[in-house]
């Protein structure tokens, strides 16, 4: 029996690691709703849509960036100030951000004030560089940064989108609640652009989130 | 009077104070701090520990980056240097952060050679707060909002202070609640958001001051 020279395994672009990083933030180990990282800036711009599509688009671009540098460096890096590095790293890779904002879409970029800025101490971001990037090749960590970047996304989205909706009636600045609606005596819930109301939204989609997901504390 | 007035009009130190703890609760309306506010209120004791290393650091870290802002960074900030022209703003979100890991690194230090019994109650919780964005927040905040070196000390303490409060009452509401019966995927996280809805609610009634 003659050995057949097995080709060298191919890695393919998108094998089931990479899926895998890119799929499993999104749902069964979202950022928000199962790592509980990255709360401090999902609820201060979520008042209007269009703010937590912009916060969204920005720690997923932070994210996968500060991911592939690390990740490219992650031999290079002594393992007793990889916090500082990872700090340096990512508050660069926010600057560039802060600055395309400022540059491209300057009333946004008021508004959002100093929550730019927080997405550098974003526990997602942190949490990301620390536990995949330090220890992944960079187009995988690449994929994962991307995959947490829309987890947490979508669920500023969703939230975004509900607060702005019965908060103000309007969608991405349109009216969508009709006129008709308010004169049979509709009024906006106030509570929502408020504080309390993003609250209480976010402890109700985390539990709809797990009990369709199955996970419990405890 | 009038004196009693002027220490709470609108500029006042006595307003920026009861601002900061109380109608704008750093965590309760712009919540910052969120992580670390939702890992450690599980328990009264290190809550107040990490309270407590909140209120130090925002002291030392909001004046000291009013300084690097007033006499570094801002615009013409460098003058007194030889540099009018300089504008070194968009190095400010850097400099904040790594300030704010070296006073952490530093108050690390220095705690556990004063006071080791202060550092036994603090120690871990002290490398957390560098990543905590109430730190980062409170000094953004001071300056967007141009605070001057005063104002920067009170607000630094005020926001501090109405953070350990915020952390120090969710600890003391959890603690109650481990015996009530809450549907199992809203136990932790979804209950701790739901609670801390109705504490921001409770808060918002002091605006009216």
């Amino acid at each position: 029996m003659t050995a057949v020279a097995t080709p060298p395994q191919k890695r393919s672009l998108f094998g089931p690691d990479e899926r895998k990083a890119i799929k499993d933030p999104l749902w069964d180990n979202n950022p928000i709703a199962l790592q509980i990282l990255g709360i401090c800036s999902a609820l201060a711009v979520t008042t209007r849509l269009d703010k937590a599509l912009i916060m969204g688009l920005g720690v997923t671009f932070v994210c996968s960036l500060a991911n592939v540098i690390i990740s490219t460096i992650r031999t290079l890096i002594p393992n007793k100030i990889r916090i500082i590095v990872q700090l340096v790293v990512v508050s660069s890779v926010v600057i560039i951000f802060d600055q395309l904002l400022q540059a491209y879409m300057y009333d946004l970029s008021k508004q959002l004030s100093v929550f730019v800025g927080l997405i550098i101490t974003n526990c997602i971001v942190m949490g990301r560089l620390e536990a995949y990037a330090m220890g992944n090749p960079p187009w995988r960590s690449f994929l994962d940064g991307i995959g947490n970047g829309l987890g947490y996304a979508w669920i500023l989205a969703v939230v975004g989108a509900i607060r702005e909706i019965f908060g103000s009636g309007k969608l991405l600045g349109m009216q969508v609640i009709p006129q008709g609606l308010y004169d049979a005596g509709y009024v906006n819930n106030g509570l929502m652009v408020l504080a309390p109301g993003a609250f209480l939204l976010l402890g109700i989609i985390v539990w709809i989130q797990r009990s369709i997901s199955g996970y419990s504390e405890k | 009077m009038t004196a009693m007035l002027a220490f709470f009009n609108d500029e006042s130190l006595g307003s920026v104070f009861l601002r900061s703890v109380f109608v704008e609760n750093i965590l309760l309306s712009f919540f910052l701090g969120m992580c670390s506010y939702l890992a450690v209120s599980k328990r009264v004791d290190s809550a107040i520990g990490l309270g407590i290393a909140v209120v130090f650091v925002q002291v030392l870290t909001v004046p000291m980056n009013w300084a690097l802002q007033t006499y570094v960074l801002g615009k013409g900030a460098l003058a007194w240097a030889g540099l009018p022209d300089t504008d070194l703003g968009y190095l400010q979100f850097l400099t904040f952060i790594a300030s704010i890991a070296a006073v952490v690194q530093v108050v690390e230090m220095a705690v556990d050679k004063l006071s080791p019994k202060l550092y036994a109650a603090l120690g871990i919780f002290l490398p957390l707060i560098a990543v905590n964005c109430a730190i980062l927040g409170g000094s953004l905040f001071m300056y967007e909002r141009k605070y001057d070196f005063t104002q920067a000390v009170v607000y630094g303490f005020g926001s501090g202070a109405g953070w350990a409060l915020a952390i120090v009452s969710m600890a003391t509401i959890r603690w109650r609640m481990r015996t009530a019966h809450v549907p199992a995927p809203l136990r932790g996280l979804g209950i701790t958001f739901i609670t801390t809805g109705l504490v921001a609610m409770a808060f918002m009634t002091f605006s009216g001051i």
